[in-house]
């Protein structure tokens, strides 16, 4: 593209770069981190993101409370976390600057909106009277780039017929169009994307190509700024790419499994944050015959997929945590029935309401134990923002194959997250195969719906099938037969029965690897959900410290893989990393008499890989 | 779809029936086995879900598919289950207290989106499967286990609380008119929606003769009300009674003295105004003046229902878009290629 080319003499080259734009949740934050995304990514970095926003949709302009925030990692490394601290910090207003100065290495560069420190927006973000943030002197540790989005944005317009409000809402392009100027990037992705957005107003997309285009020009132009970086495409691993959200691969995951299983997904559901988008993806494929029901409420959405299990169909519910918390006692009905169900928590703050934007690993021992009785459920939790595609469909195909409710366990930071994907062929994917029960004369011996076959799984006898008319419900089963019984011997023997049926999954599930590092040794990190990142990214800067360290990663936490105990046994210690206040290390002790050292962080985020490190140094 | 011959018994399972000697329910279990041979329905495409109580032991003796599944979640249950399965005919079993309860808001919920289910709605009046608590259609001031000075809790009236759900079939019977009770079951397999019909069930354990006004013969023609689409609303021992609207506002008149059946209120079933004026009709029998308590077809409607509405959009996105192809899906519309 033109404009790139003329400007392609940069000096500085940099491997990795983190970048966060915040501003009002109004300013279109999310769109242009996305954008950057997208175009970063075309590009061939490879990136990580992490929006964050505030949970009120539009808390009062230019407060604390209504910044917004999107972060993201791109470099010509192989990246696994959003980033720690971020290199560049795109500030729209003074609240912006204020929430988010923290996050700034020291040496890092500040471009900030100057419209947005005004007497109003400084007064609004609550600081002092008199006082200037961006004249302030610990501002001296950074690089500061002062420019008047607002001006600007209303001047590039001035000719464009539209109205003050209708430009303002272009100078998340001016922002856009600079930075996609101090990184060498193309305009062509996001010209598109604004052309096919606006296509019903022309006057609109092309008002914002004009910002954009303005911003990018103001990099050029101005010599104020004669810092600019290249970012080098990553060597990822060949093939084609695309990008994606958790929650999207998610919703993806399913589809496929019904493709794969040859069962109608069903997807039961009440909206609830951080989950909802799987809804909203979800009902976009009616054309694969799926089925998405917004409920009245959390209870009938996990009862209408039980009854659309019980029909032969896939049944889904999904929520966060106070939607599961109200899911619990229909969850121990389908383990009672042995009815597939894929459970999907998108974890939160808790414990409440909690933080509903935040993220947190702690439902781990919800998922575990957060029912009533004996009523053990296997648990698949996803790693990345692009895994939620291949352990949600692991935990599909385990609900199908072993007919029981399975616990699917994402989070809001990956959730909302998205990294590149290398996206597999349809083809490529297994097939799950439901074992459903046969019709039957009346010369056949009589259908007993608690048979079992070697993998102590019942068979799935869906309505309409003659001859296998048969009761089910929440009391107690008789062995075999199905029909209620109180018997003590038969309840035991039940409890068992279950139990055993759930732990013989870890016979049909890969072998724990060590992700990193030596096979044994002096220290493992053991890590599930959502930390995959940062301790991927702490362990590879270890292990280029000569600081020996492993780190394994759990996708399946209950039954853990059958090798588990043995390969903790290898190392001198296990430090076991944790959103929360430390749930997996308690299951570990427990099963495995382990003297696991855990490491807690609850404050509704993702851990930095620096903290990880610092620990990891600490214990060596 | 193959002739199917069967009788009541085939319909039986070979599970004991542990309702308390003297249930109402024994009567509906029976009507129940009885009509759905009329229906020329095979047995694996009937399914029967009941939430908790004592109704809801009721797919246990039905050779059907059942589940007996939670407390008030029938509603959700046979929600997704029609979803998935629009053919079968599902029938949900289900007590004042489950139903009206704790199931309260699945309840308006299946109503207003109108799946094609057939409810039957088992009222005694109070909670049996916990030794006799009130439940909310108990009266005010009704003395059980739970309130020994009397329940001040007012009351729903189901059949009024499903009007305002915008339901599209609601029925009243009562489990000692087998005959009636029937005649009502078929209507309420044939709706096509939502059916809703409520039965005065007798808990002869904890609240014997809840109902007695309206089912006893020696009360039952002077308090019931039994409504037929197109006739006049004719009650009393000797037929010689009627409502006509005055107004709005229903008057019972005496036949003969200067009123005859051409003054009464003609029963429309089709008329939601006027069902709601005779959901109504809910006094106490004992006080002077009351209206007659009505049973039969209040209202029927014919409304889209759900499930069909929903394979429609399905079918709608398959045409406009195509059946689903996963590649497609997984590339998405922006991919880029690293060699």
């Amino acid at each position: 593209m033109e404009l790139a080319d003329k400007t392609t003499d940069v000096g500085n080259t940099k491997k990795e770069v983190t970048i966060l734009f915040a501003g009002d949740s109004g300013d279109g934050i999310q769109l242009t981190g996305n954008q950057f995304t997208d175009t970063t990514a075309l590009y061939g970095n490879d990136v990580s993101t992490f929006p964050n926003f505030p949970a009120e949709i539009r808390a009062p302009q230019g407060t604390l409370a209504g910044v917004s925030g999107f972060q993201l990692h791109f470099g010509s490394i192989e990246i696994y976390t959003p980033g720690d601290e971020c290199d560049v910090l795109v500030v729209m207003n003074a609240a912006a600057l204020k929430a988010n100065l923290r996050q700034l290495k020291t040496g890092g560069t500040i471009i900030a909106n100057t419209s947005g420190f005004d007497k109003r927006n400084l007064k609004l973000a609550k600081y002092p009277d008199g006082e200037q943030p961006l004249e302030a002197p610990e501002l001296s540790k950074y690089k500061l780039i002062e420019i008047d989005v607002t001006k600007m944005t209303r001047e590039a317009l001035v000719d464009s017929g539209l109205g003050t409000k209708e430009k303002d809402r272009s100078k998340n392009m001016f922002v856009l169009g600079f930075i996609y100027w101090m990184y060498n990037r193309s305009l062509d992705n996001t010209i598109q994307f604004l052309t096919d957005k606006f296509k019903s107003r022309s006057d609109i997309a092309e008002a914002n190509i004009k910002v954009l285009k303005a911003g990018f020009y103001f990099g050029d132009t101005s010599e104020t700024f004669t810092t600019r970086y290249e970012v080098k495409p990553a060597k990822m691993k060949k093939g084609v790419y695309r990008n994606i959200m958790g929650n999207q691969a998610t919703a993806l995951g399913l589809v496929a499994a019904g493709q794969k299983s040859g069962l109608e997904p069903f997807y039961g559901s009440y909206p609830i944050t951080p989950a909802s988008d799987i809804l909203h993806e979800l009902s976009k494929h009616k054309n694969f015959g799926v089925k998405t029901f917004q409920a009245e409420d959390e209870i009938a959405a996990v009862c209408s997929a039980i009854g659309a299990s019980f029909g032969g169909a896939l049944g889904i519910t999904a929520s966060s945590g106070p939607g599961i918390a109200l899911k619990g006692e229909a969850i121990g009905l389908a383990v009672m029935m042995e009815l597939p169900l894929v459970v999907v928590n998108v974890q939160r703050g808790g414990p409440s309401t909690g933080l509903p934007t935040k993220t947190e690993q702690s439902d781990l021992l919800q998922a575990l134990y957060g029912r009533n009785g004996e009523a053990p459920m296997p648990i698949v939790a996803a790693k990345s923002p692009s895994d939620c595609f291949d352990a949600v469909f692991e935990a599909t195909r385990i609900a199908v194959e072993h007919m029981t409710p399975v616990f699917f366990l994402s989070d809001g930071y990956i959730a909302n997250g998205s990294e590149p994907w290398l996206f597999p062929k349809a083809s490529s994917l297994n097939t799950i195969t439901a074992p459903l029960a046969k019709p039957r004369d009346e010369e056949d011996a009589p259908f007993l719906p608690y048979a079992r076959n070697e993998k102590l799984v019942r068979q799935w006898a869906v309505p309409g099938t003659t001859g296998l008319q048969h009761r089910i419900g929440g009391l107690e089963k008789e062995d075999l037969t199905g029909n209620v019984s109180y018997n003590p011997e038969n309840h035991e023997k039940m409890v068992q029965l279950r139990e055993a049926k759930v732990n013989k999954i870890a016979n049909f599930i890969p072998a724990q690897a060590i992700d990193n590092g030596p096979e044994q040794g002096q220290l493992l990190i053991l890590g599930w959900g959502s930390t995959y990142g940062a301790i991927k990214t702490a362990v590879r800067d270890l292990l280029e410290e000569d600081v020996e360290v492993a780190h394994a990663h759990l996708r399946y936490l209950h039954p853990f893989p059958a090798n588990l105990g043995e390969l903790l046994q290898r190392y001198d210690k296990v430090l076991i990393p944790e959103i929360n206040n430390g749930q997996l290390i308690k299951v570990i002790r427990d099963e495995f008499l382990v003297d696991a050292i855990g490491f807690s962080k609850v404050k509704g985020l993702p851990f930095m890989a620096e903290e990880i490190k610092n620990r990891v140094k600490a214990l060596l | 779809m193959a002739e199917v011959n069967l009788t009541g018994k085939d319909f039986a399972t070979d599970q004991d029936v542990r309702w308390c000697p003297g249930c109402g329910d024994y009567s509906i279990l029976k009507q129940v086995q009885s009509i759905l041979p009329e229906t020329g329905l095979r047995r694996e495409d009937i399914v029967f879900i009941s939430g908790i109580g004592c109704s809801s032991r009721f797919p246990y003796y039905m050779n059907t598919y059942g589940m007996h599944s939670i407390h008030g979640r029938a509603p959700a249950i046979v929600s997704g289950l029609k979803a998935v399965r629009n053919e079968l005919s599902v029938w949900m079993i289900t007590g004042d207290g489950d139903c009206l309860s704790i199931g309260g808001n699945h309840f308006i919920h299946l109503l207003r989106r109108n799946f094609d289910v057939n409810v039957l709605l088992f009222n005694n009046e109070i909670y049996g499967l916990t030794k006799g608590q009130y439940s909310p259609t108990s009266p005010q001031g009704k003395v059980t286990k739970s309130t020994p000075l009397g329940s001040i809790d007012h009351p729903f009236n189901p059949l009024a609380l499903a009007m305002g759900a915008n339901g599209t079939f609601i029925a009243r019977a009562m489990d000692r008119d087998p005959k009636h009770l029937r005649e009502l079951l078929k209507r309420t397999h044939e709706h096509k929606g939502t059916s809703l019909l409520e039965i005065y069930q007798n808990c002869n354990v904890f609240n014997d003769g809840a109902f007695f006004p309206f089912t006893e013969k020696t009360s039952k023609k002077g308090n019931t009300l039994f409504l037929e689409h197109g006739q006049p609303l004719v009650f009393g021992d000797e037929a010689n009674l009627g409502v006509k609207l005055d107004g709005f506002t229903p008057v019972v008149v005496e036949l003969g003295e200067g009123h005859s059946t051409d003054d009464l209120w003609v029963h429309d079933e089709t008329d939601r105004v006027k069902a709601g004026l005779l959901t109504q009709f809910f006094d106490d029998p004992r006080h002077v003046g009351a209206l007659p308590r009505p049973f039969g077809v209040f209202y029927a409607e014919e409304r889209f229902n759900y499930e069909d509405a929903l394979i429609a959009q399905v079918e709608e996105a398959v045409e406009a878009k195509g059946a689903g192809d996963l590649d497609a899906l997984l590339r998405g519309s922006n991919v880029w290629e690293i060699e």
